[in-house]
């Protein structure tokens, strides 16, 4: 799997997802910076977290403008496939890749701790590495990661399979109680339709090895070098 | 500009005032201080020299109270690269690999605008690590606020703890430990010591000293504005009714552009540009373009009417001392502007040659072509007032007999009590506003252990432990016995997770030092921790000194912060504190004798803090903890806990909330007085979870150290047969719900 990680100015996970995707495929991934509006082909894009200039404005608004995304969104529209993590989620939305928003957490503060995540299908190429229903403890960071949709667009999004991730409870119960910003319907990640476009916001790049979080945010890489080598 | 030209007399600027003795005492300047400046100048100074001058001889930039005190601490050993004098300090870390940490203090602001001041400090501090070539790889930040019931109290905890988070989480530097306590002597005057530790290679650290006549001076980062001048100043002077006024002198951070300088100085070192670097603190540009010139022996030509500025109609006056944030001074080598220049447009800084470098020892300020400020530069170093201050050591108070404390009616109660008080209570709604995770480095994480554990990013299975420490009510008690336990319990907590303990950072806060007794804390505190860093090996490599902590004249508790660091070379043998089996032996490892004096059991359940603070025996604690890490690393320990604050019991009932399992305990037999022994805070104390309990007390016989096996671990609760069994869902509800609670609680 041949991988590229965005960088803009103002990213600061790039690092983090480079060494995940490093340490499943043995292969550094081609690091994209925000000005070139075109880089070599890929077998999978990531938009890595950060806080993308400043997150002045509106997070990811201004990212979503840059050069690369116009080159981004032409290759998504070509079924590249697009992951989307964090600010990534923010950018990748912001960009129309994905529908919805990412408003800020409804207790108003920035919010880093594990979360639990119930897996919604092990049908797409991001998540075959799971079993649907099954629970998985990554982490979060974010101060605006409270997704939001309108209802027409989240009976879509539901009725579609679209939901990726769900925030839960240890034991997987779906209520407010697993809910780290008051995102609607638990909702921690989505797809869009052809499920080739991912974002989310919990960091399973921060959860790959067992001394430092835990490795069940392998899976989510491990899943896509099965789908894409 | 030719030299000839630099010795011509400064031009008096239109509408600049004439120098008055109000104009002096002003700048903070005592009318002897402003004797010694007209002897050097052998003229009346212009606004900017005096200015220049007010603020390199302020007790923030001059350490003029503190200097000869802190040449006490001792500074050396074979694995520090640069102790003191620094940007920050440098140790050896194996692997061609170097450790730079430095912890700083930003009191006053922090008081006066929560968020900014909180905020330019972590920001600050972090330049001070990037700009010695280090890539910061973690922050800790220790916070002293005043009474919870103190109607500002929750306002600077909310602004203090959104600032620090907002500037780290943006710059992505874990902040991954530190620790926070409550006073009524704070009430007036927070502390906010943040401390940044970075990683660069061994070979490759950039200092300040200026060299090569002719060299370029560049200027980097942000614009300057009006934001901060007179900071170093304001730092320097007691508070009082009119100190919110001072809002104007705080800064303003941009973490967005720090992150960007970060990876364009990161960038720039890879390559050979840079003779020196310094990035601009307190005082700006002055004490930046001075320190460089002053540290290579040589003279500077800045043309101030090159530095980039954010508002229109600025003066030399400003510019020489805003302190706007997120700017660096460079000295390049010949030929290489382009080079820089280019790096610094990719990141969208700015960039700017703004003078050179002369062989005149002498600081000549330039504005559009008139020289309008001309000052010698050693003298203005050699000559500088320093004190030696009088000072009154504060004397033993009587030890407490522990006999004459009352036992708890209900033991119950009593932990529940202390581990839901102000400072035992979970910090987690701090931390949790904090990414402590990203970098994907961090092993033993906040509440998970004594010290926070890092991987070194290159260095292979090598992690990083860190800590701050301090006891401020001990300072206050006794400051030697205070100093002493502070060096000793940051030595302890490193000690604890299995990493050998190096080097500390020293952040000393203390009130006004012309009172006597003010400075005999700080002396007295130097004297302990003097001691403690000998016979620990453990240098101080860097520091900073905060003065004039008071308000209305009521002073701060003396807090000397300890930041302290230590290496473990296999991170895999590393230990946290968690309880997370049943079956394992619980050893106390170390002598209890039962010291109530000065404990939180005797302020929280009996409203007295009073007495002599618990002794250190330098001897016993290297003995002890050298013990405990050979166990460790030997890999025969499953989880490891230093006994401080609420002894024995608040630290085994920590290790069963970290790790969701209860324990069993038995006091041995022929203890006299059990809320002594379970309570009491005696030093040197760890108390250890293993497998076998039985080889751990024979290993620990062997090696001199008092240990004995109290009980074991498994169940859902916290038992001591005979008098307490509380379950760990109702502790975790008392331990977890203070903090919350009370910050949404109205005002």
């Amino acid at each position: 799997m041949k991988a590229a990680v965005l960088v803009f100015p103002g990213s600061n996970r790039e690092g983090d997802v480079a060494q995940a995707i490093e340490l499943v495929t043995g292969r550094r991934p081609a690091m994209v910076w925000h000005g070139d509006g075109d880089f070599d082909k890929v077998d999978l894009i990531v938009v890595p977290g950060g806080f993308s200039y400043g997150d002045y404005l509106r997070c990811g608004a201004m990212a979503a403008q840059s050069p690369v995304m116009a080159e981004v969104k032409k290759r998504a529209a070509q079924g590249v496939p697009v992951l989307g993590i964090c600010n990534g989620f923010q950018i990748v939305t912001e960009a129309g890749l994905l529908p919805g928003t990412l408003m800020r957490n409804s207790h108003l503060k920035f919010v880093c701790s594990d979360v639990h995540l119930k897996v919604e299908t092990s049908q797409s190429l991001f998540t075959n590495r799971y079993q649907a229903g099954q629970v998985i403890k990554v982490p979060v960071a974010h101060a605006e990661g409270n997704y939001f949709a309108d209802a027409d667009t989240l009976k879509r999004l539901e009725d579609r399979g679209q939901i990726a991730f769900r925030y839960c409870t240890p034991d997987g119960a779906i209520e407010a109680a697993g809910n780290p910003n008051g995102s609607i319907n638990n909702i921690a990640g989505i797809f869009n339709e052809t499920k080739t476009v991912l974002g989310l916001m919990p960091h399973p790049e921060n959860a790959v090895e067992p001394m430092f979080g835990g490795t069940d945010g392998k899976g989510l890489f491990e899943g896509m070098v099965e789908a894409l080598s | 500009m030719t030299i000839a030209q630099e010795k011509n007399p400064p031009v008096k600027l239109p509408n600049e005032p004439a120098i008055t003795p109000q104009i002096v005492a002003e700048h903070g300047l005592a009318p002897d201080e402003y004797e010694r400046l007209l002897k050097i100048m052998g003229r009346t100074p212009t606004m900017v020299e005096l200015g220049i001058f007010s603020a390199m001889w302020s007790e923030h930039c001059s350490y003029k109270s503190s200097k000869v005190w802190l040449k006490k601490l001792p500074t050396k050993a074979p694995w520090v690269i640069q102790g003191p004098g620094e940007n920050a300090g440098v140790i050896d870390i194996g692997d061609g690999q170097a450790a730079i940490f430095k912890m700083e203090s930003h009191n006053h602001p922090s008081y006066i605008e929560p968020y900014q001041g909180a905020a330019t400090g972590v920001g600050g501090i972090m330049r001070d690590v990037f700009t010695m070539g280090a890539r910061p790889v973690a922050n800790l930040n220790a916070l002293r606020f005043g009474d919870p019931n103190h109607p500002k109290t929750r306002h600077l905890v909310s602004g203090v703890v959104a600032g620090i988070g907002g500037y780290g989480n943006c710059m992505g530097i874990p902040t991954v430990g530190g620790e926070t306590n409550f006073h009524p002597a704070y009430n007036g005057n927070i502390l906010v010591n943040a401390m940044t530790v970075g990683i660069a290679p061994a070979d490759r650290i950039f200092y300040a000293a200026a060299a090569g006549v002719g060299n370029p001076l560049v200027y980097v980062g942000s614009k300057t504005g009006r934001d901060g001048i007179h900071g170093a100043t304001m730092s320097s002077t007691e508070f009082n009714e009119d100190s919110e006024s001072k809002r104007p002198t705080v800064q303003v951070g941009d973490p967005f552009v720090e992150k960007l300088l970060l990876e364009a100085c990161l960038e720039l070192m890879a390559t050979d540009a840079i003779v020196a670097i310094q990035d601009m603190g307190a005082a700006g540009l002055t004490s930046s373009s001075f320190e460089m010139a002053a540290k290579g022996g040589l003279g500077v030509v800045v043309e101030l009417d090159k530095v980039p500025m954010r508002e229109t109609g600025m003066n030399p006056y400003e510019l020489m001392l805003s302190e706007s944030q997120e700017r660096m001074l460079i000295v390049l080598k010949p030929g290489r502007e382009e080079l820089a220049r280019k790096i610094f447009e990719k990141w969208e800084l700015d960039f700017a040659v703004i003078g050179h470098l002369t062989d005149t020892e002498r600081m000549v300020l330039s504005w559009h072509g008139d020289i309008v400020g001309n000052i010698p530069i050693p003298p203005l170093v050699t000559e500088a007032p320093m004190y030696e201050r009088p000072w009154t050591l504060t004397s033993l108070p009587a030890e407490l007999d522990a006999a004459k404390v009352p036992a708890p009616k209900d033991w119950n109660a009593s932990l529940l009590t202390l581990m839901g008080s102000p400072d035992l209570a979970s910090k987690s709604w701090i931390w949790k506003q904090y990414d402590h995770l990203i970098m994907g480095n961090t092993a033993i994480r906040p509440q998970d252990g004594d010290a926070a554990l890092v991987r070194v990013p290159g260095g292979g299975h090598k992690g990083l432990a860190m800590t701050s420490d301090c006891t401020p009510r001990y300072v206050q008690a006794h400051p030697e016995t205070g100093g002493r336990q502070a060096v000793a319990e940051a030595w302890r907590n490193i000690t604890a997770t299995g990493a050998k303990p190096l080097a500390v950072t020293d952040n000393m806060n203390f009130g006004n030092p012309q009172k006597p007794e003010i400075m005999g804390q700080f002396a007295g505190a130097i004297m302990g921790m003097s001691e403690a860093c000998n016979a620990l090996d453990f240098p101080v490599v860097s520091g900073n000194v905060s003065l004039y902590n008071e308000t209305e004249g009521r002073p701060i508790l003396p807090t000397p912060t300890i930041g302290a660091v230590g290496v473990i070379e296999d991170i895999a043998t590393s230990v946290g504190s968690r309880l997370v089996k049943s079956g394992l032996a619980l050893v106390l490892v170390g002598e209890t004798k039962g010291w109530l004096g000065q404990s939180i059991y005797l302020r929280e359940l009996h409203g007295r803090e009073e007495g002599a603070p618990p002794p250190v025996d330098l001897a016993v604690e290297r003995r002890n903890g050298d013990f405990v890490r050979g166990e460790i690393v030997g890999r025969r320990v499953a989880a490891c806990h230093d006994l401080s604050d609420g002894g024995l019991l608040v630290s085994l009932a920590e290790m069963c909330l970290a790790g969701g399992t209860g324990a069993t305990l038995k006091l041995p037999k022929g203890v006299a007085a059990p809320h002594a022994y379970l309570y009491g805070e005696d030093q040197g104390r760890y108390l250890i979870a293993t497998d076998d309990g039985a080889a751990l007390i024979a290993a620990a016989t062997k090696a001199g150290v008092p240990a004995v096996q109290l009980g074991y671990s498994g169940g859902t609760s916290v038992v001591v047969e005979g008098l307490l069994d509380l379950p760990l869902d109702d502790l975790r509800a008392a331990h977890e719900a203070w903090l919350p609670t009370y910050m949404n609680s109205a005002a």
